[in-house]
């Protein structure tokens, strides 16, 4: 087990692109770290780079105290699940559990006892004489696992490990994974495209645009104090809406209405003519289904609606509004660059399931005020973040994260520990 | 598929199985047939006799056709063997890596494939005499590696492009050697190319008769497809059709063989299962 420091890691290809640009990254002994973007942002080759498939061109790559950027891949101790899982076709499960031990000529009883262990953790006892073209995705995505885990590696790096999987078995497999870092207590490096993985396993997540980290906070943090459109627009689902808006006094003035600011973010936001406003869909509700009490902090507008979507314990609406042409470029712009094709200016709000707002008609919307944030279109800044409010919700994450794993050792769910006789497997 | 479909796609088969095969059935019946049977416009012998074998195999020709039988197979074997591991190799960089030349190096073979044996042969007689290598084993070794060499680059280096990288990478994570990954990972998943490979460069030395009629004098090193154009009937009215055609036979034997040992290993989709289904 081992921390993993990346000081000013540069990736250039021959045609001087750089896929990686000046990263830098600590990742802790221990920690779940999640590397997502959009694809092409660099995740994926950074991942190569710290498993040494993919060459350094600067930096440097330290992993548990040593630098690492001129070892060969098999020196660096680390093990992998590729994303089609690279089973060995001519070997059955067990000698593909078994080949990083056979490599490290491991005696014969040794390596049983290990890969029993491996097999029964991953449940995957009655397939060890099967061939992997025999076994189903999801028990190729095990074997996978097994092999990673049954060596004493400084870490695992998962590359996208569940997106061949189909949506039930990813969530479970989603689980079985974040269970099984929290008990083994190693340091993991995730690469992900899909939102759900990054914000449910990661104890932080990096988020890459084009080769460069944008922020490096804990799921909470992203999620509430995004450091710009980029990251506010890329975490959350449905995404965030971002509203054109200009500044009257401390109220701003959007196609939904007006929205009163506190003193401070007035403040920040001031001197600009444009501007963006980021408001999640769970923050608006259906005006009539709002307490009483909860109406002050808010303000009230009328919006026809598109179109609405029922999903038992939700509710979407869609409202279309206008906005200037430069700002329905930029939105556009941005939403390619996250993979998706937003072809009109929407607000996606999100209201309570028994709300009976119908599509085609005018209706009453409530928006919550108090969390919104405000971009500046140019640069895509957050102009509103709280820095401080950021921290603390990481500074949480860690601290649960120690916990929780002093708890699963407490408990005698690890299966590591010191030299070989380390996995004390079957403790579920 | 309809009935009709099917009776049709039946029909075609046929008429080709009965096409390809008919003059091998031919040469059968040849083989069977007495010296007097040969032009009798049938196309089964009136008498089957074991004439023509005890011919080749024990009589008169004999000593003509059996030392051929052990230099064919003895420097076909060796030719193949040869050229398998060398184009393993050839093939694993052409696939893998990226070096300068690699353009060329491809392009040469098929150049040399599609050069036409018939012209370098007489220098190449010369030359054989002036360094010993005339009717010598190597002397056919060495000209039947420039046959199948290019052909199985180009078939193994197929083989191995379509082996995933990723299994190879993950054998390097796993602790493995560069060696270690070639040997252990993607040797056995190139084993159908290389069982395909070495059957058709086989097939290639096998087949030869330029350089066998040329480059051998003697039974020292000649092959069976310049031994069987030696052949002489009883007297020189009449003709050795019958010998042939025996002789043809058991050639085709070893070849038929190879194919049906191999045919289970060289089933494509041995990678299946190694990624996703």
């Amino acid at each position: 087990m081992a921390s993993i420091e990346m000081r000013n890691i540069v990736k250039q290809y021959g045609d001087g692109y750089p896929a990686v640009n000046d990263v830098s990254l600590d990742i802790a002994d221990g920690e779940f770290m999640i590397l997502v973007g959009p694809s092409g942002c660099g995740k994926s080759t950074l991942l190569r780079m710290i498993v040494g498939l993919e060459d350094i061109t600067s930096g440097d790559m330290v992993i548990g105290g040593k630098r690492v950027n001129d070892l060969a891949p098999r020196e660096r101790n680390l093990s992998m699940v590729f994303q089609n899982y690279a089973l060995y076709p001519h070997m059955t499960v067990y000698e593909n559990i078994a080949f990083p031990l056979r490599l490290s000529k491991t005696p014969d009883d040794e390596v049983r006892r290990r890969v029993t262990e491996a097999s029964d953790v991953l449940e995957l006892k009655e397939h060890l004489e099967r061939k992997p073209a025999n076994l189903s995705g999801g028990q190729r995505q095990r074997v996978a696992m097994g092999r990673a885990i049954v060596r004493q590696a400084e870490a695992f790096l998962f590359d996208e490990p569940l997106s061949n999987l189909d949506a039930k078995l990813r969530g479970q497999m989603r689980t079985e994974i974040s269970r099984l870092q929290r008990r083994l207590g190693i340091t993991t490096v995730y690469v992900t495209h899909d939102q759900t993985e990054a914000m449910t396993l990661g104890d932080r997540v990096c988020v890459l645009r084009k080769g460069k980290i944008q922020q490096v906070a804990s799921p909470r943090e992203l999620y509430e104090q995004p450091v710009n459109l980029f990251v506010a627009g890329f975490i959350g689902s449905p995404p965030m809406n971002f509203l054109p808006a200009t500044l009257e006094g401390t109220t701003l003035s959007t196609p939904f209405g007006p929205i009163a600011l506190d003193e401070k973010r007035a403040a920040a936001v001031g001197g600009r003519d444009l501007l963006l406003v980021g408001i999640r869909p769970e923050y608006f509700e259906d005006a009539s289904l709002v307490d009483e009490a909860k109406r002050p902090v808010g303000s009230v507008f009328r919006a026809r609606v598109d179109v609405t979507e029922w999903l038992g314990d939700s509710q979407y609406a869609y409202i279309p509004y206008e906005a200037p042409e430069s700002i329905t470029a930029q939105l556009r712009d941005l939403s390619r660059e996250l993979d998706s094709e937003e072809l009109r200016t929407q607000a996606i709000v999100s209201i309570d399931s028994t709300s009976r707002i119908r599509e085609g008609r005018e209706a009453e919307f409530w928006l919550d005020s108090r969390k919104i944030h405000v971009f500046d279109p140019q640069t895509g800044e957050n102009l509103t973040r709280d820095a401080e409010a950021g921290a603390r919700l990481t500074q949480m994450a860690t601290e649960d994260r120690v916990d929780q794993v002093q708890h699963a050792q407490a408990t005698g769910q690890t299966v590591s520990g010191q030299g070989s006789g380390a996995h004390r497997a079957g403790a579920v | 598929m309809s009935t009709k479909q099917k009776t049709w796609w039946w029909i075609g088969g046929i008429v080709i199985v009965v096409y390809c095969l008919f003059p091998i059935a031919w040469i059968l019946s040849l083989s069977f047939k007495t010296t007097a049977d040969l032009a009798n416009k049938q196309f089964l012998p009136s008498t089957w006799t074991w004439e023509n074998y005890s011919t080749i195999l024990t009589g008169t020709a004999s000593d003509l056709f059996l030392p051929a039988l052990r230099n064919s197979f003895g420097i076909c074997l060796i030719a193949t063997f040869i050229s398998c591991v060398l184009s393993m190799f050839a093939a694993y960089a052409i696939a893998r890596l990226d070096f300068p030349g690699k353009k060329l190096i491809l392009g040469t073979a098929l150049a040399v494939a599609i050069f036409p044996v018939i012209s370098i042969v007489t220098p190449l007689f010369n030359l054989w005499r002036q360094i010993g290598l005339y009717d010598t084993w190597p002397g056919l070794i060495i000209p039947y590696l420039s046959l199948t060499l290019p052909i199985s680059i180009w078939t193994m280096s197929a083989f191995f492009r379509e082996i995933p990288w990723e299994m190879e990478q993950a054998a390097q994570v796993d602790g493995a050697t560069t060696w270690q990954a070639f040997r252990k990972v993607i040797v056995p998943l190139a084993a159908p190319g290389v069982f395909t490979t070495a059957i058709i460069a086989f097939f290639i030395a096998w087949n030869d008769f330029a350089y066998g009629i040329s480059l051998t004098s003697t039974s020292r090193a000649r092959p069976v497809p310049a031994a069987l154009g030696l052949f002489s009937g009883a007297s020189q009215f009449q003709d050795p059709t019958g010998a042939i055609a025996a002789a043809a036979v058991i050639v085709t034997i070893p070849v038929v063989v190879l194919v049906l040992i191999f045919q289970r290993r060289i089933v494509a989709g041995l990678t299946n299962g190694a990624v996703k289904g």
